[in-house]
Parts: structure tokens; sequence; C-alpha cells
């Protein structure tokens, strides 16, 4: 917690919640109505508790000021990967943020993440970015019979592509992406964490296959390496990382 | 209206949804309509584990599994079922091995299992180790393994699409249909989010997939979306729901928050203490302590709360310990919940002990099916076409109360029986005629709601329901409470009926959508509590303080729960005077209880000790 919050608190009574009044600010957009089409901000201010996350501040709007608030949600708490969205201008998933860990103390601005359109105020319009995701053959590929059992897999081999099997398709990377932002056409760093995620399975023999796929010239050669997409990761994932594999793999043939 | 015909209609692309899929698909032409993207499902929040008995790692063996789940669910479970899905459990696991599933591994290169509450040695001796998994990410594993498998298959999906009413041929909520009469379920009606369209289904077999409905409680480990849509559709066109007073409330929910901490932490070596630092599961569980199923260790925990011995400046949690483990033990196998705790509580797991308290985490109840899958309108009859699985049904493989891991094989192995017995009598049968304007109910609904007067905020209702359920209905229950929560929710019937919307909007109106969830929550809050009513014994995840002892001599029947016009009889399906014969009169209609007969094949009911 930080100082500035412990001020805030008051010395609250044992067992009691502290809390503190915030200010949002969300960037609206209606497909409907009389300004359609026109994006503006609308501020609100709410009072908030410690434990209390964007996505509670953002409920509370919609529950108790503005219904018409148009955000995606479900899991409420980092696994479903719905509500990835630009808050103080970084992509995060907002039930994973805790309004008192972004400084309160100043309006926390909401917007929706770039580089997709927007349907209507924070949502976007998700089909682009799940079309590259399955242009990269993202399912396992082998040949021959199955086993009866299962196929063997040391915990070695398990290990290899452990950090790219946390993806939640959140979009988070891919719409902080300079590139991305500027040629929609580039597949986009969660399309090779998921190829990343097969490439490097040991099971797997689809590896060519991808590696000609992202060859093209709206591949893995357009990433400029700068790490916006691993720190937007909610999941940790190391996401520049994987991409500079993936362009490795393509050069030396070895994965 | 945009009308469609497909053979086989699946509602729900979570876990049991995309695996039924995945079996259709192949045969007959399918479409996934779902009210989320796939991958959103809450599937994918599973964490612990998936059990199976593959003997990897020490002696096992299906009929083990078999009595174990009966035995956890207090002996009220189909025992043909559960022997079935321990049985198929063992291909369960593999067909995910095989579609890419990326396992935990044995130092042999097998998949690796770990220990789970509920699950044992030779009929309780010990616990052991049947619980597949992958870190404690599985259910993640496992939707997104499915969805994979659907993309490389090429399943149509309808995403964003809200299924809001389903269509038979006669209708069970109105007219008296005489035992034995065929009916047939021949479409559903669906709402398109992006679009404010309504779009119409025609199908030859529908399978419904919607998962649960935690969210009628405040404290739970479910997503928002969790609504019990399918459960409440079915409910309303006059189908009986199943069990429905059987919630579990898993013990572990971070506290005040209810976000879910997988079982496999006490799997892996955790253990539960008070605010004395004792383990207290000892005097509960002697053999199997913290690895006891989920209601006893939740009633436990709640308990050690009530007799002041709870954890905090309000004595209100227990404590997960952790501190014992190796830290990098704790990276390898739960890396995600100790990140829970660190995010949403600032609690550093390798060194401080974890607040946690009972959350309200899964229906044991839901639509009755036979273990094809096959939707049932009584005790014995089918609906033709009409297949349900996973959370949203009753097969009954849970009882009274579901072991850990037990769900995703529910969703495996139900899923892909309800998607072949789909698939199948598409094959053989025809399209049936729809009703001049199929979607007349729900376009009425919507307007209605839609452009009703302003009225009382929809979220204050439901806090309200959320709230009186968690007072009167959770892990404690007595008559008295329950009768004030059966009165809570008529007073919050009302209040619903002058309740508005904001958002006029047609285009992704989720403003609207959430006052049509409220009206399926309070469905669901109606049936259970009823249910509970009615149960005058404790069993499973249902525990009456003013009757806590099971009586097998009367209450050992699932009951059925219908809604039936105020005009109808009093007696349902399974009526039994003085046990299953009750009415709950509600403004325009009434639910009538009933009950069906427990499948018992092998095992006679035991005390439940462990």
């Amino acid at each position: 917690m930080t100082a500035v919050m412990e001020k805030a608190d008051a010395q609250p009574k044992a067992g009691e919640i502290p809390s503190f009044d915030v200010t949002i600010k969300v960037r609206r957009f209606n497909p409907e109505g009389d300004a359609a089409g026109e994006s503006h901000w609308d501020e609100f201010r709410i009072t908030a508790y410690g434990t209390d996350r964007v996505l509670d501040a953002l409920h509370k709007i919609k529950w108790e000021h503005d219904g018409s608030l148009t955000f995606r949600r479900s899991c409420a708490h980092g696994v479903c990967g719905s509500d990835a969205m630009r808050i103080n201008g970084r992509n995060r998933l907002a039930c994973k943020t805790l309004l008192k860990d972004i400084n309160p103390q100043r309006p926390i601005t909401v917007e929706p993440i770039k580089g997709l359109p927007v349907v209507k105020d924070l949502v976007v319009d998700m089909e682009p970015f799940f079309a590259s995701y399955r242009e990269i053959m993202p399912f396992l590929i082998t040949k021959g019979n199955e086993p009866t059992k299962e196929r063997i897999q040391s915990a070695e081999q398990r290990e290899r592509f452990d950090d790219t099997t946390k993806c939640i398709l959140c979009a988070a990377c891919t719409s902080s992406c300079p590139v991305f932002w500027t040629d929609g056409q580039y597949f986009g760093p969660a399309a090779i964490v998921n190829a990343h995620r097969f490439i490097f399975d040991s099971r797997d023999e689809g590896a060519q296959q991808r590696l000609e796929i992202l060859n093209d010239k709206e591949g893995v050669w357009r990433c400029r390496t700068t790490f916006n997409c691993t720190e937007a990761c909610p999941r940790g994932i190391e996401v520049t990382k994987a991409i500079q594999e993936v362009k490795r793999a393509m050069i030396t043939r070895a994965f | 209206m945009i009308t469609h015909q497909y053979d086989v209609v699946i509602v729900g692309a979570g876990g049991a949804g995309m695996r039924a899929a995945l079996e259709s698909s192949k045969e007959a032409r399918t479409a996934v309509i779902s009210k989320l993207y796939p991958t959103r499902s809450h599937t994918g929040a599973a964490q612990g584990g998936m059990c199976a008995s593959l003997a990897n790692v020490e002696e096992d063996n299906w009929e083990w599994h078999t009595f174990d789940t009966i035995k956890g669910g207090d002996y009220l479970v189909d025992q043909d079922a559960a022997e079935i899905m321990a049985k198929e459990a063992i291909d369960a696991v593999f067909d995910l091995e095989r579609m890419g599933l990326p396992f935990n591994r044995t130092p042999e290169g097998k998949i690796d299992q770990r220990r789970f509450g509920g699950h044992t040695r030779n009929h309780g001796e010990a616990a052991v180790r049947r619980a597949c998994y992958a870190a404690d990410r599985t259910g993640h594993m496992i939707l997104q393994t499915l969805y994979q498998n659907c993309v490389k298959q090429d399943v149509e999906f309808f995403n964003e699409f809200y299924v809001l009413d389903l269509i038979t041929d006669r209708d069970l909520a109105t007219e008296d249909v005489e035992e034995g009469a065929e009916v047939n379920a021949t479409g559903v009606v669906a709402y398109d989010l992006a679009t404010g369209e309504i779009h119409v289904f025609q199908a030859k077999a529908i399978v419904f997939a919607t998962g649960g409905a935690g969210k009628i409680f405040k404290t739970t480990s479910n997503a928002h979306t969790l609504t019990g849509d399918g459960m409440a559709l079915a409910y309303r066109r006059g189908l009986p729901l199943e069990d429905m007073e059987f919630f579990q409330f898993h013990p572990t929910g971070l506290a005040g928050l209810g976000i879910l901490l997988s079982e496999a932490a006490r799997g892996e070596g955790g253990i539960l203490r008070n605010a004395d630092g004792e383990r207290f599961m000892e005097r509960y569980a002697p053999t199997i302590k913290d690895l006891a199923p989920r209601d006893i260790v939740a009633r436990s925990m709640a308990n050690e709360v009530r007799e002041g011995r709870g954890a905090g400046p309000n004595k209100d949690y227990v404590l997960l310990d952790l501190t014992h483990l190796e830290p990098a033990h704790i990276d390898a196998k739960l890396p995600d919940i100790t990140e829970f705790a660190r995010t949403y509580l600032g609690i550093e797991p390798y060194t401080e002990p974890v607040p946690v308290y009972p959350t309200a985490h899964y229906a044991m109840g839901g639509v009755p099916t036979n273990v094809a899958g096959e939707v049932l309108r009584n005790g014995h009859d089918v609906v033709k076409g009409l297949y349900a699985a996973g959370e949203v049904a009753c097969v009954s493989v849970h009882g009274s109360n579901r072991l850990g891991t037990n769900s995703l094989l529910d969703i495996n192995v139900f899923g892909k029986r309800s998607g072949r017995s789909a698939a199948a009598y598409a094959k053989t049968a025809s399209f049936i005629d729809l009703p001049e304007n199929p979607a007349a109910a729900v376009e009425a609904q919507l307007t209605e709601l839609r452009e009703r007067p302003d009225g009382e905020r929809i979220a204050d209702i439901r806090r309200a329901l959320q709230e009186t359920m968690d007072a009167n209905a959770q892990v404690f229950r007595t008559g008295e409470s329950l009768n004030q929560a059966l009165s809570d929710i008529r007073e919050l019937r009302k209040r619903y009926q002058n309740a508005s919307v904001q958002d006029k909007g047609k285009m992704f109106n989720t403003d609207l959508l959430e006052a049509v969830e409220l009206g399926f929550l309070l469905d669901i809050a109606e049936v259970t509590v009823v249910g509970a009513l009615n149960r005058k014994e404790s069993r499973g995840g249902h525990y009456r303080e003013d009757y806590p002892q099971r009586d097998d001599a009367h209450y050992m029947q699932h009951t059925m729960a219908y809604r039936r016009p105020t005009a109808a009889a009093d007696e349902a399906d399974g009526h039994i005077a003085g046990y299953f014969d009750h009415v709950e009169e509600f403004d325009g209609y009434k639910v009538v209880l009933g009950s069906k007969t427990v499948t018992q094949t092998r095992y006679e009911p035991m005390e439940r000790k462990y």
C-alpha cells in the first residue's frame, strides 16, 4: 500500500475495510443514437475499497450510475481474458488491476484496447484477432497412428513450451504492439505465442507448416522487439522472447 | 428475425459444449451457440485436475474411483452413471492428451497424477494420486485444447449469441401432457448481442451445455456470466429440475472475494489452520484430514468461525498454510493460485498463510438426464432431440456433493456422450415444423424490458437476492432461514416486475441482458430454496441444522421440481406423501415437487466417515 493510501485510510476500525474516492474517466463510443460514431470522455466519481479492481469500479458505474456503460467481463479474476483494456495508457486486465495500485489520487483513464475496431464503449471487434490466431494452425498436428494411451513426453520437453501455454487470448499483447496498430495485417504477438506453443511441443509435427506461415511478410519479421507485448501480458508470458525463439527456429530450423 | 437450420445445435461453448461439438460435428451439421467467446467459458477457471484411475504413479482402479464418487455424493449418486464416468475417465484423459493437452509428466514421461479431496485407495484407506493435471491450470488447458480442436475441425460457432428460449412441439409448461406421450425439442431462439437481432435455430437435436448458476450467491467462485440460463429456460418450459438444493461451497475461496484457490493446494500438502494455528481438520476427518470432501471441509471451516476460532480482525476466516512447502514446489505446481493471493490480497504464500472461506462453487443439480445425455421430462420419459451435459445437467454422478476434479471429468465424459447421442439421433430424425412465430415470447419479453418506464435498478435487486442467499441458504440452513430466503425471493420477484434498464439501444446492450439474466437467477434461487425447505435432512452439500442427520428412510430420493400453472394438479411424478409432495404457490404459477428413484447397483449406503 502506498503512503498516499495510508493517509486516505484515516485509521479504520479493526476489520473495517478502508475506502477512498476515485475518479474514473472512460472513453465512450455509442454506435447508435444522436451522437452515433463520435467518441468522448465521461467522468465518474465513485467510492472504492482497498481490494477493488478497475472492473469493480466499472461495475459500480454501470450498476449505480450509468447502465449503458458497456464492457466485456466474465471470470473477474484474470483467467478468461474478456476484459483487456487500456488503463492509464497501458494494456491490462480490468479484473487484475487494483485501483489502489495505480494511484487513485489522480483520475484513472479507461479506454478500449487499440488496433481493433471499437464496437461500443470498451468493447472492440475481436474477430480480426481470432482470425490471425486460427491462421497459425493452433492445434496439435501429428502423423501416423494414434497411441492407445498417452504420448510420452519428458518433464523437460513439457517445460520447453510451458510459458506459452498460459495464453488466455485476451489480446492485451497484440493490441499493445505499435506494428499492429499501423498494420492490421500483422499476425501480432498472440498468434505467434500460440504458434510457439506448438512449434516447441515435442509431440507436434506441424512446425514446418507454421514456420512457413509466419515467414510471410506479415509474419514474425515485422516484430521490432519493443517489448510492449511482454509488458502488457497479464499472464506474465515472455512474449518477445517467444517471438525471438520463433525467428531463430526459422533460421536454424531447430525446434 | 433470421432463421437457421442445423442438424445439431449446441448451446454453450465451455468444456461440455465443445466436447459435444467435437463428436457431433464429425457426423452431423452442427452449430455451437455461445453467449461468450468459447475461450472465455468458466471451464477455464478450473484448476486442480481431472481424475482418472490411470495408475501412473500408484495402484488404482476405476472401481475405487466409482466408490469414492458415490460415497463423496453421500449415496445420492446414480451408481450406474458413476461407474460409467469412472470407467470412461481413463479414455477421456487419453483423448485430451492426444488432442494436445499439455499434462504435467512423471519422470517416465507419462501423465503425472496427484492427490485430491475424497479420492482414496481401496475404499477410503488413504488419499490416492488420481488427479491428472497441468499445474493449477487444468481447466484452462482443457478449454484451450477443446477450442483448438474445434478450430482444427472447423466447428461453426455463433459467439455472443444468447439463447433465450427453447422450442418444443408440446407445451409442457401449460398443457397437461400425459405420461409416455411424445414430446420433441425443435429449436431455440437466440439474441445476437452485437446487433440486437433475433435468430431462430431449427434443429433436429439440441444439446444444452450452459453451465452453472453460482451468481445466485454473493460470495462465489463463479463468473459473472454464470446465471443458470439453461436450467431456467428448461424450467420455464415445464421441464423439471433435479436436486437443486444441493449446491457446493468450495472450502478455499479467497476470504471476502470468493476467488477460487484449488483443492490442489491441499493435495500438494497445504494445511488449513484456525486462529490458534491448529490443524482443525484432524478433529473432523481423522483419516484424510484436509483432503476430506468439500462439503465436510467447508462445514468444518464455517464451524471453526462460528465457535470463535476464526482468524483475522473479525475472526471470520481460516488460514490456508503453504509456508512449509518449498517455494520451487509451489511455483511448479500452484503458480496461478499463489499469484491470486498476491494480486488480490497482497499476501505472499511462501511466508504467510492465506485467508480463506467457503465460496459458492458448483450446482450438483440441474436438468435431469439419463446416461446418454437425453433430457427427462419426468422420472422416466425423455424429450426427443433434447440433450444436456455438464453443470447444467444432473445425470446424477455428483449426488449431494461433487468430488473435486469430477466436474472436468463429467464435462468430458457426458459432453462426448451427449454429442454422440445428438448426432446419432439427428441422422435418423427429420426437422419438425416450428410454430408460426417462434420468437414471439422472446421479442415480447425484450421489448417489455427495454420499454418499461424508469424503475428500480436491476443491480439492486440482484444484490438483494445474492445477499439473502448468502445469509440464508449457504453452508448452514434451517427451516427458518430458508423461509426468510423464500419470502425475500417473492418480494424481489415483485420488484423485478417494475425494474428497468437504462440502455435502450439495440447494439451490444449488456444492460438489457443483465436484466434477462436476473430473471434466470430468480428462478434458480426459488427452486433451490423450495427444494432445500422440503428436504428435512442433512446430506452432502445440504446441511439443515434443524435436521442434522441423513434420513435414508425418507429422503434417499432425487428431488424433482416442476413449475406448473396455478390450476394444474398438485401431484407430480414421484409424489411421496409427507416427503416429496410439497407445493409452493407463487404469483401466477406454482412449484410442485416430486421425486425420482436413486439408482443403486453395487454399494449399500453407509455412514459417511473420513
